[in-house]
């Protein structure tokens, strides 16, 4: 089959000449999947853009080629280019709450398509649209046609964007990210839709993600772009088994990952250069261990080895030839080594029976109609220097639970002790002293630190609120120590939040939460916001700050591999309650509750293929009104009727393992 | 002593507000990195030069404020007696511009009136004719000289004015580039407007530039004293808004619960009632007391100093709404922030996360509203006067000027000079202030402003 888009010499430029996609070339074959793989920043949906002509303000094309379907994209008219957009190439974006208008139907949307790419008219229009929307897996297709975009979650404002984008009929679909806004369960719903419809059309597929694991599932040739350009360009066996650019090495060794446990990730040191740096050599070369003087002098050339695996390095340039020590960061991996025996610690955290409801009110009186139970009876234990790791989907009360633990929302019942005190009913200055040794660090980077706060000051907010080292000298002196701690220059005292880049404002929300030598630390799914190179700097950092300060730390996230990575315990949660805990060893090696069986198949990733696949259907219920008996009966493959009848009781499996399902019960 | 210095009420607040704009430029002078941002405005082409329009402004403002009472030659018993007017030292140094008050309308730079009159000629022939002004061009013997001579006069007064401003701005210059400061624009804007004033105090010697009103009031004269009216509606009213706006919208958006409620029904009511009637309901209660109780004020010019003070408290009182508002909006927004949650979970007091978190984080919206707002209150004020509850009409003020030239705009020929002059003077003090609060704004954003690039 021929290729159905042919991108050569692709340039885009800001307006001060800055080439923030430089000299990108490729093609993607008919029924065939590309994907373009890289951190934020990038240049990757800028390639895309440019290729729709979609371009910001003050970014232009300035060279290249871009053949779609045998046309030319960049020679035609605006009005024929519109025709294009969304007939033969459409394209799915990243934050489908954004890219759907909230003011029109669903089926509003879909008819607009239709009725400007196939000229369908009145009842066809709505005919088709409900096929598209059945099409797409959408339960219930004709009544949803009527619904507003709010009324549908995450994962089906996805699959209205798929249906929009296959309404044209397109023979290329770009997809931006599809998937990074949703959750695991739902992501691979929407990986094997997006997998489906291409073998039902054959259609090709334009991937762009920085999720090698999805990269992994879904493509058949991959591009690398480091800094608007592409480093290496494989097929997706090539790449994965024998990644030539040292920037793919280092991107697939920087995962975290079961069999990492027990040494340091190997993390990329700094970040990706800005956009619109102008860069002289190779672009890599400040962040490559393996670099030398030619990397920064002259940029290195594109070339093809003999298997056809592109790339542009300096240690490639005398073609074809492989040398065994230069290839595959990847080999010699440990085994998985056991956890060492379970401590037998003290226990700094011991919360039982949490639970947090919130109240719905309607009415001009406020009449309280029903309670949204985020946290609904949670028991666990945090021993000293151990990270118990909380999994589960967004929407499941995981960050209500550890804004509770705080007190930072009022619990509505249960008990908190932290370190031997009870938390709840205490206010003020009590609450204050007691507290002082749990602090949080936050998801999001860019919200958590004050922009108008200088570092030094927010590093001292926490000593002076808990009166530590009142004088000035000593804080100061401590400030230095927190920061050479989290690894970031003295010099950095004096500067403002807005001046770092993400994983270095990571450090400083950590350095902040150390300020007051806490115990334990709630890290509410700090990597989250990173790229995948700057999540593997914060995880070893967490690792050595909890070896160094006999740390313990509750761990947020919905992210397995960290949580594989990092964890000693897991408690998986579902509606506000846990429905698996144990080691994580007995969870996740051998999970128990069909939700954590399904999650955990559900993550991506690079050496998975072939494993068998649950899936779930649907969505998370609403926590205002869960479902009767067991939350995760109607998602089940396994319900009985006993699971409709009432919520499961704990099954001790081993000294440490608890799941709460029927399947492990003496019945 | 030959006078005694007066201090009315809005002088002591503008001494107070000026006393804390001195403290508080002495606190920042001493701190390295407060002092920074205002390095950055300094940086800046227009920030400097609306700063020198605006530090005009307040010259001639402060000046205004400077009041005194002349002594009158006859003593009694021994005790000396002062003059029951109050002069303010701007007033001293623009006493050929009080007193030269011709009979009625006179066109700007015109050497007659602007009416035609009948004058009797030493022949008792009763003619209709524009009689010729008592100062204005009094000094030439023709009226077909007037072209030739405002043409010789403005030149040579714009030279003169060129020539000293020369000598400034190289006096200046060495200080000015040693610190980085836009020094092309800064000397360019300093000629220019040497050159206008140099010219302007040519021209007002014999003429009168911008024409006069219906008694005869040289218009300029009433522009320049305008200048502290404006100032202090705009500054003292601020003064009044901003701690009510500022606090109560940021308590009411971190609180929530009944106290945002309660914030929240007075501002609703108080915004819900037109504030013309509730001022004009204020004013006119303070009026009666005022008018009954004659023994409070030893002069007329207390009295109308009063009323001004007054009407700025009321009208303070009734704009804090819609900064409230906004303000409220904003805090709701910062609240959820993670950095704020990162500060409660450290226990710092709540006293402290507004003040500290939530403050500095709203300040741009206060800077760009408090501008926004200065040149409303001055354009209320024009509005309040014509309803009759404005400054005193005895107080010049633009709104005074404003309305008094309204009736005059629907007449033939029409008398333009009055309202193009306050709308000119109001134009020039609002854009400076508007330029300079949103290059101070720029300066103070650290987002705009990167120190060094991150490592």
């Amino acid at each position: 089959m021929g290729d159905i888009l042919n991108v050569s010499g692709l340039v885009t430029q800001l307006r001060n000449g800055a080439r923030i996609v430089d000299d990108i070339s490729f093609s993607i074959k008919a029924g065939e999947t590309y994907a373009l793989l890289g951190e934020s920043g990038c240049g990757k949906s800028m390639t895309a853009l440019s290729l729709l002509r979609l371009l910001p303000d003050g970014v232009v094309r300035t060279s290249g080629k871009a053949q779609l379907d045998g046309v030319d994209m960049f020679d035609l008219h605006e009005r024929e280019m519109r025709a294009v957009r969304g007939g033969t190439a459409a394209m799915i974006f990243q934050e489908p709450g954004l890219s759907l208008n909230p003011v029109m139907t669903v089926g509003a949307q879909i008819a607009e398509v239709l009725e400007l790419h196939q000229g369908m008219r009145g009842a066809l229009v709505r005919q088709r649209s409900v096929e598209l929307l059945g099409k797409v897996g959408i339960p219930d297709a004709a009544r949803r046609v009527t619904e507003y975009p709010l009324q549908l979650s995450g994962g089906m404002k996805q699959r209205v964007m798929i249906a929009m984008a296959l309404a044209g009929q397109p023979k290329l679909l770009i997809a931006d990210e599809p998937t990074t806004a949703l959750d695991v369960t739902t992501q691979a719903q929407v990986l094997q839709l997006l997998r489906d419809t291409q073998s039902a059309n054959g259609m090709s597929l334009l991937l762009i993600t920085h999720d090698l694991g999805v990269v992994a599932e879904m493509a058949h040739q991959v591009g690398v772009m480091y800094a608007g350009q592409i480093v290496e360009q494989a097929s997706r066996t090539q790449l994965l088994a024998r990644p030539l650019h040292p920037y793919t090495q280092k991107l697939i060794a920087a995962l975290p990952d079961q069999r990492r446990r027990n040494q340091p990730l190997a993390a990329i040191p700094g970040s990706v250069p800005p956009l619109g740096s102008v860069m002289q050599g190779c672009r890599f070369a400040a962040r490559c261990d393996q670099a030398w003087s030619l990397c920064s002098e002259k940029m290195p050339d594109w070339a093809i080895l003999d298997n056809g695996q592109g790339v542009r390095c300096h240690l490639y340039q005398d073609r074809g030839t492989l040398t065994g020590e230069k290839v595959n960061a990847l080999k010699g991996q440990d085994d998985a080594t056991s956890d060492s025996t379970p401590h037998r610690e003290s226990i700094i955290l011991q919360v039982s029976d949490l639970r947090v409801h919130f109240p719905i009110r309607t009415g001009i009186l406020q009449r309280v109609v029903g309670q949204v139970k985020a946290v609904d009876g949670v028991s666990l234990d945090i021993p000293q220097g151990r990270t118990l790791a909380l999994v589960g989907e967004s929407g499941c009360g995981k960050t209500t639970l550890g804004k509770a633990l705080l007190q930072l929302i009022p619990p509505t019942a249960g008990h908190v002790q932290f370190s031997g005190h009870e938390l709840i009913g205490l206010a003020g200055g009590e609450l204050r002293t007691k507290r002082a040794a749990m602090q949080m660090v936050f998801q999001d980077p860019y919200a958590s630190l004050n922009p108008k706060m200088r570092v030094a000051e927010i590093l001292e907010e926490g000593m002076t609120a808990l009166n530590i080292e009142r004088d000035s000298a000593a804080r100061q002196a401590h400030i230095d120590t927190l920061l050479d701690q989290v690894g970031l220059a003295h010099s950095f005292k004096w500067r403002y939040p807005h001046e770092f880049s993400g994983g270095q404002r990571q450090r400083i929300a950590i350095a902040r939460a150390l300020a007051v030598s806490p115990q334990l630390l709630i890290c509410d799914e700090p990597t989250s916001a990173l790229d995948v190179s700057v999540q593997a700097q914060i995880l070893n950092l967490l690792k050595s700050l909890q070896e160094k300060l006999n740390l313990s730390y509750l761990f947020i996230t919905h992210n397995l591999a960290v949580v594989e990575y990092l964890a000693h315990e897991v408690c998986v949660m579902y509606l506000g309650r846990i429905v698996e805990r144990g080691t994580a060893a007995e969870v996740l090696g051998m999970p128990r509750h069909p939700y954590t069986q399904a999650l955990l198949s559900a993550v991506p990733r690079i050496a998975g293929q072939g494993v068998e696949r649950i899936r779930l259907e649907g969505d998370l219920p609403s926590p205002a009104n869960p479902p009767q008996g067991c939350h995760f009966a109607p998602r089940c493959a396994h319900t009985k009727d006993i699971c409709r009848a009432g919520y499961p009781p704990a099954t001790k499996l081993s000294s440490t393992h608890i799941v709460h399902c029927y399947l492990y019960g003496e019945g | 002593m030959s006078f005694m210095p007066v201090i009315l009420w809005s002088d002591a607040l503008v001494f107070l507000l000026l006393l804390s704009g001195i403290a508080c430029a002495w606190y920042v002078r001493r701190h390295e990195h407060l002092l920074l941002p205002w390095r950055r405005v300094a940086q800046s082409a227009t920030a400097m030069v609306s700063l020198l329009v605006l530090s005009l402004f307040l010259l001639a403002g402060l000046l205004d404020t400077l009041h005194y009472q002349v002594a009158l030659p006859e003593k009694n018993g021994g005790e000396t007696v002062y003059s029951p007017e109050v002069l303010s030292v701007f007033d001293k140094l623009l006493t050929p511009l009080r007193t030269h008050t011709e009979k009625t309308y006179s066109a700007p730079l015109a050497v007659t009136l602007y009416t035609k009159e009948s004058i009797s000629d030493v022949h008792g022939n009763v003619l209709r004719e524009y009689p010729r002004l008592r100062y204005g061009g009094a000094q030439l013997a023709d009226i077909q000289q007037q072209g030739n001579d405002v043409l010789r006069r403005g030149l040579s007064g714009a030279l003169a004015g060129l020539a000293a401003g020369l000598l400034i701005a190289l006096g200046a210059r060495r200080r000015l580039a040693k610190r980085g400061w836009p020094l092309r624009a800064l000397l360019i804007a300093t000629l220019l407007i040497s050159a206008i004033i140099g010219m302007f105090i040519d021209l007002a010697t014999s003429y009168h530039v911008l024409g006069t009103d219906k008694v005869g009031q040289d218009v300029l004269y009433l522009s320049l004293k305008s200048i502290r009216t404006g100032l202090i509606i705009g500054t003292v009213t601020t003064l009044v808004t901003l701690p009510l706006a500022l606090l109560l919208g940021i308590a009411a958006g971190y609180f929530r619960g009944w106290i945002d409620d309660v914030i929240q029904y007075i501002y609703t009511v108080l915004s819900s009632i037109p504030s013309v009637l509730l001022i004009a309901a204020a004013v006119l209660m303070m009026q009666v007391t005022i008018d009954t109780h004659p023994q409070w004020f030893n002069n007329s010019a207390s009295r109308a100093d009063l009323r001004l003070v007054f009407l700025c408290l009321i009208l303070g009182v009734t704009s804090w709404t819609g900064l409230c508002r906004l303000l409220r909006g904003e805090t709701l927004k910062l609240r959820e922030m993670e950095y704020i949650q990162a500060a409660q979970s450290f226990g710092v007091s709540s006293l402290r996360i507004l003040t500290r978190h939530i403050m500095p984080n709203v300040m741009h919206i206060v800077l760009i509203s408090l501008v926004m707002d200065f040149s409303a209150l001055v354009l209320a004020e024009a509005v309040l006067s014509y309803v009759g509850v404005g400054v005193d009409p005895s107080m010049i003020s633009f709104g005074t000027m404003i309305n008094a030239a309204r009736l005059e705009m629907g007449r033939e020929p029409m008398v333009w000079w009055a309202l193009a002059s306050a709308f000119g003077f109001m134009l020039v003090l609002v854009l400076a202030a508007n330029l300079f609060a949103d290059a101070v704004r720029d300066a103070f954003d650290p987002r705009l402003n990167r120190t060094e690039v991150a490592a």
